[in-house]
């Protein structure tokens, strides 16, 4: 139970790459911390310096109020699940969640007191003489987990855990970590680079980007306030649409429209105004974006026509996409699929009794409370 | 259509009939020319007299060959015949399996492609087992070869000494290359460091031995040591050890030139070995808290546990048959005697035809054991991917 601090942390390899670039972080003690980003964002790399495997370049660690720079990682009481779970292949699942016990000379009965607990928390009771090789995926990863919280360390660090499981195991492990995480009050640092992951287990998330933080906070701040424009893009999912614009008085011009900016964002961005007349990057959540004849009292609501290219029916919901006369701005992340360019189509996502289909011409109605505006230049989110 | 096929069918046996034939016929021609000291330059008069070259032919015939450009064309001789040849027998047996009713044709052709290495095997392997095996139990005492043999204190003395080598010099050569592995895994310029290692391996055993037999060599006391161990124990004021003669330590002497030319495959194997075990696997085990040491016996070796018995087995058989060693050094004399040595001298000192192949067989016996274990070895390792 300790709390994990890192002051200025710095990786430079051998070959001259900088992977990490001043990392601040101060997780508390019981915390459940998720660092996401795309890959090579230095997550890993992060992780694994917290862990000891990486050397710090520069900068301090601390876990537990111990500067733990030049500490070895066996010697910093700390717990890690790796993407691979890497269980020693030759030992019984008893052995594999044991061998720290065994290494760390506790008494054998209190160390199989231990064994059995943890095996019972994650219903492996049944599994224990089995060898990691006749496991399922999903048993292999409770192996590693449990091999993390019979040791009972000052943090629990876990990388990728669930990347190699199948969508619907991954979706019950999730939880299941996320409450052991509550039950047993260990601080956790969490990497992936699944942002769902990340939103729905993190107490706070801190995104990543080519080794340089871009933000920490809590999930629903994340995604309401993000910082910057990579943030706006990489929190939610499908993503934000990110267009160039221009601010003209209380209008901003979108391509060929002009909608309303309402009072509430000049209030609650006053560095907007400074804008007037400056191009500025406007960024629209899908959610934020419905069929016009599903909106219940569409009085006032500012609207663009809108030719639907396809859409995607599932079930709960309708994503549309269609054009939208506005260039589109890259939002740095490597992993983005969708090319970048004067056709991305603009994406909203529909209530499910929405008519739109392919090829239809639909009025978007546009909800401009939740408009995002953005630097150009610096990409950074314009507040005050 | 059916006719045309049936004519196919019958053309198609007549030429894999003439490939046999012709092989046949190559085969026939070969043992003749190996077998004669002259084969070379007859053959050559032969192809001089095909073509029509009378007067080389006989001047050829009169004065022979020189005697490397005779081996040459022995040696273009037998390549040919086992290239071109293994392939047109091949080819002909395939026409011939073509030519049986389709229900047993599949499960037929297996067995006629293996069928020319297993007639080498048989010829060149089974055949000197049984024959070895019949001549122990008839010739010289038939019988009692045995039971003579196991009482005789040469032997006796042969079985200890190879119960110690296989023991020290199959232990020392794993463990050290083991050692040596994980060692230069960590080392910066790792092939060059694990070249010296290997080097020994690409020497004969022959010629290991007569370099060692050089650095053992030992001289009266008082006399200049040209032994290079001799002078070191002398430089630093000892007296000098006769290695070669001294029990027991002249045995383990010769077994520290095995366990020199094998470390290194030892080496090599493991090393790669080491290198396939994953470094998550390593991490996990050093943040469970584990110093390098216990990664190493606790995880590492266990991981490559099937590596290290395929070496060992196989470092094992080659030291059960070590003959090369002792015969060059000792030559089994001052207690030294292996059970190799000792059949060699039986069957080409004394012509004692049935007490050597009861050695012999004695041999195969200790061998088998250690044959076992890698098999077993292989087949889990097979079960495990």
């Amino acid at each position: 139970m300790a709390e994990v601090v890192l002051d200025k942390i710095n990786k430079v390899y051998p070959n001259g790459f900088h992977a990490i670039h001043d990392l601040d972080l101060d997780i508390s003690d019981k915390e459940f911390l998720v660092l996401v980003g795309p890959s090579g964002c230095g997550k890993s790399t992060a992780l694994r310096m917290i862990a000891g495997l990486e050397e710090i370049s520069y900068g301090e660690m601390k876990i537990g109020d111990r500067l733990v720079n030049d500490v070895e990682p066996k010697d910093r009481d700390i717990a890690m699940v790796f993407q691979n779970y890497a269980l020693y292949p030759h030992m019984s699942v008893y052995d594999n969640i044991g061998f720290a016990l065994k290494l760390a000379r506790v008494p054998k009965n209190e160390a199989d007191q231990r064994i059995r607990e943890a095996a019972r928390v994650l219903e492996l009771d049944a599994q224990l003489e089995k060898k990691p090789g006749q496991l399922s995926g999903g048993q292999r990863q409770r192996v590693a987990m449990g091999r993390a919280i019979v040791r009972q360390p000052s943090a629990f660090l876990m990388d990728e855990p669930l990347s190699n499981l199948d969508a619907k195991l991954r979706v019950q492990m999730r939880a299941e970590i996320a409450r052991l995480q509550h039950d047993l009050g260990v601080t956790t640092v969490y990497v992936t680079h699944d942002q769902v992951e990340a939103m729905t287990m993190g107490d706070r998330v801190a995104v990543l980007k080519d080794g340089y933080l871009q933000q920490v906070d809590t999930p629903q701040n994340l995604y309401d306030r993000p910082s910057n424009v990579f943030v706006a893009a990489f929190i939610g999912s499908p993503s934000m649409n990110l267009r160039e614009a221009t601010l003209d008085g209380d209008e901003v011009v979108l391509g060929q429209f002009r909608l309303p900016i309402p009072a509430s964002i000049f209030e609650a961005r006053p560095a907007l105004r400074s804008f007037d007349g400056k191009r500025l990057i406007v960024g629209i959540r899908p959610e934020d974006l419905e069929d016009l004849e599903r909106v219940p009292d569409p009085e006032g609501v500012v609207t663009i026509p809108a030719t639907v290219s396809h859409i995607e029916a599932l079930g709960s919901e309708i994503i549309a996409h269609f054009p939208l006369d506005a260039p589109a701005v890259d939002s740095g992340d490597p992993d983005a699929v969708e090319e970048i360019g004067e056709d991305t189509m603009a994406v909203g996502r529909f209530d499910p009794r929405s008519r739109a289909r392919a090829r239809t011409e639909i009025q978007v109605a546009v909800t401009m409370e939740n408009v995002h505006f953005f630097d150009p230049e610096s990409h950074l989110a314009i507040w005050d | 259509m059916n006719g045309n096929d049936t004519r196919n069918r019958v053309v198609r046996f007549g030429w894999a009939l003439a490939g046999l034939f012709v092989v046949g016929a190559a085969a026939m021609v070969s043992l003749r020319v190996l077998t004669d000291s002259d084969g070379a330059s007859r053959l050559i008069a032969g192809a001089y007299d095909i073509i029509g070259m009378d007067g080389s032919a006989d001047a050829l015939r009169d004065r022979g060959m020189q005697p490397v450009p005779s081996v040459l064309v022995i040696l273009g001789w037998a390549l040919l015949l086992g290239t071109v040849g293994i392939w047109i027998v091949l080819w002909a047996l395939n026409s011939l399996v073509d030519l049986v009713p389709s229900r047993w044709r599949e499960s037929v052709r297996p067995y006629v492609y293996l069928a020319p290495a297993y007639l080498l095997l048989t010829l060149f392997l089974l055949y000197p087992l049984v024959a070895t095996i019949y001549y122990s139990v008839t010739e010289d005492q038939g019988l009692s070869n045995f039971p003579d043999i196991l009482g005789d204190d040469d032997v006796q003395r042969a079985l200890i000494n190879n119960l110690i080598w296989l023991v020290v010099a199959t232990g020392g050569s794993v463990l050290l290359g083991l050692v040596i592995a994980q060692l230069f895994d960590r080392v910066k310029r790792e092939a060059l460091a694990k070249t010296f290692v290997f080097l020994p391996l690409a020497l004969s055993m022959v010629g290991a031995s007569v370099i060692f037999r050089f650095m053992y060599l030992w001289r009266p006391e008082g006399q200049p040591q040209i032994g290079v161990v001799n002078a070191l124990v002398t430089g630093v004021g000892k007296e000098p050890i006769p290695i070669l003669q001294d029990v027991p330590i002249n045995t383990f002497a010769l077994i520290a030139i095995m366990v020199w030319l094998q470390t290194g495959f030892a080496m090599v194997v493991l090393s790669a070995a080491i290198k396939g075990v994953p470094d998550e696997l390593l991490e996990a085990a050093r943040i469970d808290g584990a110093s390098e040491l216990q990664v190493f016996t606790r995880i590492i070796v266990p991981s490559i546990r099937p590596s290290i018995i395929t070496v060992s087995t196989t470092i094992a058989v080659a030291v059960l048959k070590v003959f090369d060693i002792v015969f060059v050094t000792t030559g089994g004399k001052f207690d030294t005697e292996v059970i190799a040595n000792r059949m060699f001298a039986e069957m080409f000192k004394f012509r004692n035809f049935g007490r050597a192949s009861s050695i012999a067989v004695l041999l195969f016996l200790m061998v088998l054991p250690v044959m076992w274990m890698n098999l077993r070895n292989f087949r889990r390792q097979e079960a495990m991917q």
